[in-house]
């Protein structure tokens, strides 16, 4: 973890005080393509993501996907701090699935953050690394990684660069030096003679130069769009009903499906009678594909009533006796044998454990699956027409989604269009790694003379999802006679590790984190804030498990192994801010959690009662949050209460149970999602510590389920090791 | 058999059939698209519109139970020039949406609130926003109802 801060910490510091930052623009192919695209009507692109026209509008290409996180209205107030453009001639759009607008720059991040050579890639040139993304299919909206590496390192130094050129064309045309010469909203100022060019004049000619190499970035007491909470582009659209998702989209002609999947995964459908839905008024076509049937209609409702009416049968593939609880016992034999994939942490654990005058603690924690659901179902059209396939949607990975589709249909990339629509939700559900509604949906229209909307129910949404992993883990820790942790064990079993997106920062001598891999047949994936949710959990809960143990008090507890940094000063803050030891009315009590995710770290204060049934009812938090810098107060804001609620909903509620091999759970009567009257008030604290930019879409969300259990414990005594927690307070 | 009702004040004949969910005969035969489906059972409420200004989910009411009777939609919230309500203006203020896909039903929902209860405690609230929203947006939620009907919440942040 050492490694990678330091690679970032040479970036961020330049970042934060000004200064000089590398040039890293697409390479000359990619922009000649992407000028293609995004040139022509007086248009002159710049770095393959921006587009000046002679009208003076400036366009951000984005190759982000707004899932609801604000994420391009942030990326237009980075690149517009640094151009000195004018906001309101500045949009954003979606930068087109070609590979042309491949993210360059988050492949950089991402390579840097999660291989563990930070020192290689930052070594390797822009144009390797834009094959790189190119070849991945690098379109991705993921990793809380938009502002931090797509705005930071790419969009700032873009603006920067192409405000240079701007100023060198213009000092050409006016036959001044250039250091004579300020930029401020869309136009290039002489104040000697008051003369001034707008940008729209000079980008023609501004287009032909080579950006510079090295370009200067603003120091932040300059800033003039950065850190204001500009409201966001998307949000008027989203109150009047005119706002169009993947679910929205209609085509001439065309037709609607549903589909039933294998209930176990990696079932086949062995057979299907279609007559029963063939009888269905309005149905059409009834397509068998590997492991689906689909059913073909002129409405939504006749191809859900068609099939309803199937009967399908499929094979499970071999994992009908899969179970929630034949994965715990997976998970259990695992920590059992002893032979961890992945180890951090340094000391020596065992003898640390075993020394003289130790008091020695152990828990078992489980987790279960959880579902993204996200409110908008996979909705997704598609139309084969005169050799090419175009392909209408919400997908986190525009690219991904169109190399899908093309395999899907055994056709080359170029017969393919996708055509990227808003998207009602995702938490990590839309990412490529998981596409089979594009796999659908492409097989269909190859089938069929329309274009065809495929909706999946919510029933065929809940059951056939791509889990945050079942996941288990033995805490085991010792205690010195000073109140001090000495040795600190985490077995852990899940299918991957996140030892390196979610460190351990207490100052404990010996630590050993293991990773006890284990997979499974069921799909699982990125779910919202990923690994940290469940290291997250344990962590914390643990943490205060051990306070209690020493008797202490929870903060004062953390505070003793946290040496002075960013994460005691967010800690000490929350403490502060929550009234932390202050008396609270009769019934109720806190709790608090401090978790890093994303180089993001979020300490949050929990109060809680309990209802008359005996579920938890959380009246107040208190969040406090260093993400670096903040681009869009209100906007992260948002991040941070929608995290929050969203861990207090999985940690109460949630749950995705298997038996058979199958989901057991089908909508949201049986998926219980919190609604508002479970909802806390929320205040949330940024620190403006300078820091290397962390992410804000996920790291509002790890600390809200640990920080509950913990409060409950204040409260009633009783530790939540299992959940949801809703489980254990009707057990 | 034509089913006639009103939709935002326009008379409408649905040709649907008559067992077809009201959210899908506004959806794919009006092609009307700011009213969602999200669960098809009446739990989410991303489907909600007003029936003779009962709040209804819409995926669960049959468009032969429609005959006859008025149904507003999001679409029919604001003016015939476009002009917000000051629930959707509050909405906006509060940088209410994320994803945004819920909030049509939301905005319906306090609507509807709001229509009979003008100045509504938090207890009023919770008990009338049930529309489930993944994101999280509950507590700006609340603070955009509160700032329309010029209440304050009992336990403000």
């Amino acid at each position: 973890m050492g490694m990678i801060r330091r690679t970032f910490l040479v970036g961020g510091a330049a970042l934060v005080g000004g200064g000089i930052f590398a040039v890293q623009y697409g390479d000359s192919s990619a922009k000649s393509q992407a000028a293609t695209l995004t040139d022509g009507k007086g248009g002159h692109n710049f770095g393959t993501w921006l587009r000046i026209g002679e009208d003076d509008t400036v366009t951000l290409y984005s190759p982000h996907t707004d899932i609801g996180q604000g994420s391009n209205t942030g990326l237009a107030q980075m690149l517009a701090e640094e151009l000195d453009a004018d906001w309101s001639k500045l949009s954003v759009v979606s930068a087109p699935a070609e590979s042309a607008f491949a993210n360059v720059v988050l492949g950089k991040g991402f390579l840097s953050e999660m291989s563990g050579y930070p020192g290689i890639i930052g070594a390797m040139p822009m144009s390797l690394l834009g094959m790189v993304a190119r070849n991945l299919n690098l379109q991705i909206t993921g990793g809380s990684s938009a502002l931090r590496f797509t705005g930071q390192q790419g969009l700032r130094v873009l603006g920067a660069g192409t405000r240079a050129a701007l100023i060198e064309t213009a000092a050409g045309r006016m036959g001044v030096p250039a250091s004579e010469l300020t930029t401020a909203d869309g136009k290039v100022l002489h104040a000697k003679t008051g003369k001034s060019l707008r940008y729209g004049e000079l980008a023609a000619e501004a287009a032909t130069r080579s950006l510079a190499s090295k370009v200067a970035l603003k120091d932040p007491k300059d800033f003039k769009h950065m850190g204001k909470s500009v409201p966001r582009f998307d949000i008027p659209a989203k109150v009047n009903g005119s706002a169009k998702y993947g679910m929205d989209v209609v085509q001439p002609g065309m037709r609607v499906a549903t589909v039933i999947a294998a209930p176990v995964r990696g079932g086949k459908l062995l057979s299907v009678d279609p007559a029963p839905a063939m009888a269905v008024s309005g149905v059409e076509k009834v397509i068998s594909l590997e492991s689906a049937v689909v059913v073909v209609a002129k409405g939504y409702w006749q191809a859900l009533k068609g099939a309803r009416a199937l009967a399908p049968k499929f094979s499970d593939g071999g994992h009908g006796g899969l179970s929630t609880a034949s994965i715990f016992a997976e998970q259990d034999k695992l920590r059992a044998e002893g032979k961890p994939a992945k180890t951090a942490g340094e000391g020596d654990v065992d003898a640390a454990l075993k020394a003289s005058g130790v008091k020695v603690i152990e828990a078992d924690y489980r987790m279960p699956f959880l579902h993204h659901a996200m409110m908008e179902p996979f909705a997704l059209t598609a139309q084969y027409k005169d050799g090419h396939l175009d392909v209408w949607g919400g997908m986190q990975d525009p690219l991904g989604a169109k190399a899908a589709a093309a395999s899907a249909a055994g056709l080359a990339a170029d017969k393919v269009t996708f055509h990227p629509m808003l998207i009602g939700g995702s938490f990590g559900r839309r990412l490529p790694m998981y596409m089979e509604v594009v796999d659908q949906v492409a097989r269909v229209a190859m089938q069929v003379p329309f274009p065809v909307k495929l909706i999946w129910s919510r029933e065929e949404e809940v059951s056939q999802g791509a889990y945050r992993p079942q996941s288990s883990a033995k805490l085991t820790a010792a205690l010195g006679p000073d109140g001090k942790i000495t040795a600190w064990r985490n077995d852990f079993a899940q299918p991957e590790d996140g030892l390196r997106e979610v460190p351990f920062f207490y100052d404990v001598p010996a630590v050993a984190r293991r990773h006890f891999k284990q997979v499974s047949n069921q799909t699982v994936g990125a779910w919202r804030s990923v690994n940290a949710t469940q290291h997250g959990f344990t962590t914390e809960s643990f943490m205060d498990e051990l306070a209690h143990a020493a008797g202490a008090d929870p903060v004062e507890f953390r505070l003793k192994h946290l040496k002075p940094g960013r994460h005691r000063t967010v800690l000490e803050e929350v403490a502060r801010r929550s009234g932390w030891g202050s008396p609270l009315p009769a019934g109720t009590a806190r709790g608090v959690a401090v978790v890093e995710c994303f180089n993001t770290i979020v300490g949050q204060v929990i109060e809680v009662s309990l209802a008359e049934d005996g579920t938890p009812k959380v009246h107040k938090a208190t969040a406090v949050v260093d993400c670096g810098t903040v681009v869009n107060p209100t906007a992260a804001e948002g991040q941070i209460l929608g995290g929050l609620v969203m861990g207090l909903s999985s940690g109460i509620g949630e749950a995705i149970t298997l038996e058979k091999g199958a989901v057991q759970q089908s909508n949201f009567s049986d998926y219980e999602v919190l609604k508002l009257a479970n909802a806390p008030s929320v205040d949330v604290h940024f620190i403006n510590s300078g820091a290397e930019m962390g992410g804000i879409g996920e790291p509002g969300l790890p600390p809200a389920t640990p920080a509950l259990a913990n409060a409950l414990f204040a409260l009633t005594g009783k530790r939540v090791r299992a959940l949801p927690i809703k489980d254990q307070a009707k057990a | 058999m034509a089913i006639e009702a009103k939709v935002n004040g326009k008379p409408v004949s649905f040709a649907a059939e008559p067992d077809t969910p009201l959210l899908w005969a506004i959806r794919e035969e009006l092609g009307m698209t700011g009213t969602k489906f999200g669960c098809g059972i009446a739990a989410c409420g991303a489907c909600s519109v007003h029936i003779n200004g009962e709040i209804t989910r819409s995926c669960s009411v049959a468009v032969s139970d429609v005959a006859g009777k008025s149904i507003t939609t999001i679409e029919g919230l604001a003016d015939t020039e476009g002009t917000l309500t000051a629930l959707q203006q509050a909405w906006i203020e509060h940088q209410v949406p994320q994803c945004g896909y819920c909030q049509s039903g939301q905005i319906m929902a306090a609507a509807a609130l709001l229509a009979k209860t003008p100045k509504p405690s938090d207890a009023d609230i919770d008990a009338a926003m049930t529309n489930i929203c993944r994101c999280g947006t509950y507590p700006r939620i609340r603070a955009a109802i509160h700032s329309v009907a010029g209440t304050a919440p009992a336990n403000p942040a």
